[in-house]
């Protein structure tokens, strides 16, 4: 399967997001914001960083770019897209996910390593692990707040929109914990922390184990190449 | 020439982490007369020719699909400066 990452001016995670896509068995493939031309991918990936400097509102820029009209047809024809912090940014400013991302309620950036619970696998990028499963990924956002106003959120609850959740610690002020969304297809996932930092070991997040060794975030990467009924 | 002003503000539900770090900085200035501070957005375009309700009305929408995000802030203003 052939798995696109957008590079927009000001991604700094798309060579991570190209890696971790072949580490999980993919053929990745480099896509440039300006064009309009998906190469005939199967599956995207946003990457993080900040584009266009976050002017305006964080990835509100980039979903307005010529290459993002091929991104929402796609998606909208359910082909698997993923936005990793920026690109879940992008996703929401997209209306591909709802709500909203705002500054980090306590106001500065923040980097740890995250434990966050997998809370649905019916989707593309996340049908690799099971339901309820715990991971470990690296987190580093100044603006992740996840908001949407109280109507949106029970609707998100209630249809079992929500993808992942923040455990032990809230790091920006979410509302209800929430790390990552799908939409209602299953074929777009948004999440704040970054599963292409953890996939190989030596470069991950520590474990009980070994230090950097922790690999939580593989299965996203692996999930997209099971997801082809999907597209 | 000449220039619309769009104003945009965080919607008043919502936290708004700079202008609370701004406000409590504010604490120090004065005796306390200032309690909160609110931190949105002025954009100025500058246009050909007159600005007419038709114009005015495309930047709405502009203002509405772009400059804005209606999950997290409202328009608050579009006017012709003086």
């Amino acid at each position: 399967m052939r798995v696109g990452v957008i590079t927009f001016p000001g991604s700094l995670d798309d060579r991570d997001a190209l890696r971790a896509i072949a580490l999980g068995g993919g053929e990745p493939v480099a896509l440039w914001h300006g064009e309009r031309d998906l190469h005939g991918v199967d599956a995207i990936v946003l990457p993080g960083g900040f584009s266009y400097g976050d002017y305006l509102r964080c990835g509100a820029i980039a979903a307005h770019s010529p290459i993002m009209s091929e991104v929402i047809d796609a998606a909208n024809k359910g082909m698997p897209v993923l936005g990793i912090c920026n690109g879940f940014q992008i996703l929401v400013e997209a209306h591909l996910l709802a709500g909203g991302l705002i500054r980090n309620d306590h106001g500065t950036f923040i980097r740890r390593d995250q434990k966050i619970r997998v809370e649905n696998i019916d989707t593309a990028w996340t049908n690799k692990y099971t339901v309820g499963q715990e991971i470990t990924i690296p987190l580093k956002n100044g603006e992740g707040g996840f908001i949407a106003d109280d109507e949106t959120l029970k609707q998100l609850e209630g249809d079992g929109l929500i993808a992942f959740r923040y455990l032990e610690v809230n790091p920006n002020g979410s509302r209800n914990d929430i790390a990552g969304l799908r939409n209602a297809r299953g074929n777009v996932v948004g999440l704040m922390p970054h599963p292409e930092h953890a996939v190989e070991p030596g470069f991950g997040p520590d474990t009980a184990e070994r230090m950097q060794s922790g690999v939580d975030g593989l299965a996203v990467f692996q999930s997209v190449l099971a997801s082809t009924v999907l597209s | 020439m000449a220039t619309v002003i769009v104003d945009v503000m965080p919607k008043e539900v919502l936290l708004d982490p700079a202008g609370k770090a701004t406000a409590r900085a504010l604490q120090r200035f004065g005796d306390g007369e200032i309690t909160d501070v609110r931190i949105g957005k002025r954009f100025e375009l500058t246009v050909e020719g007159e600005v007419t309700p038709k114009l005015l009305e495309h930047i709405g929408e502009i203002a509405k699909n772009v400059l804005s995000n209606e999950v997290i802030e409202d328009v608050v203003s579009i006017r012709a400066a003086d």
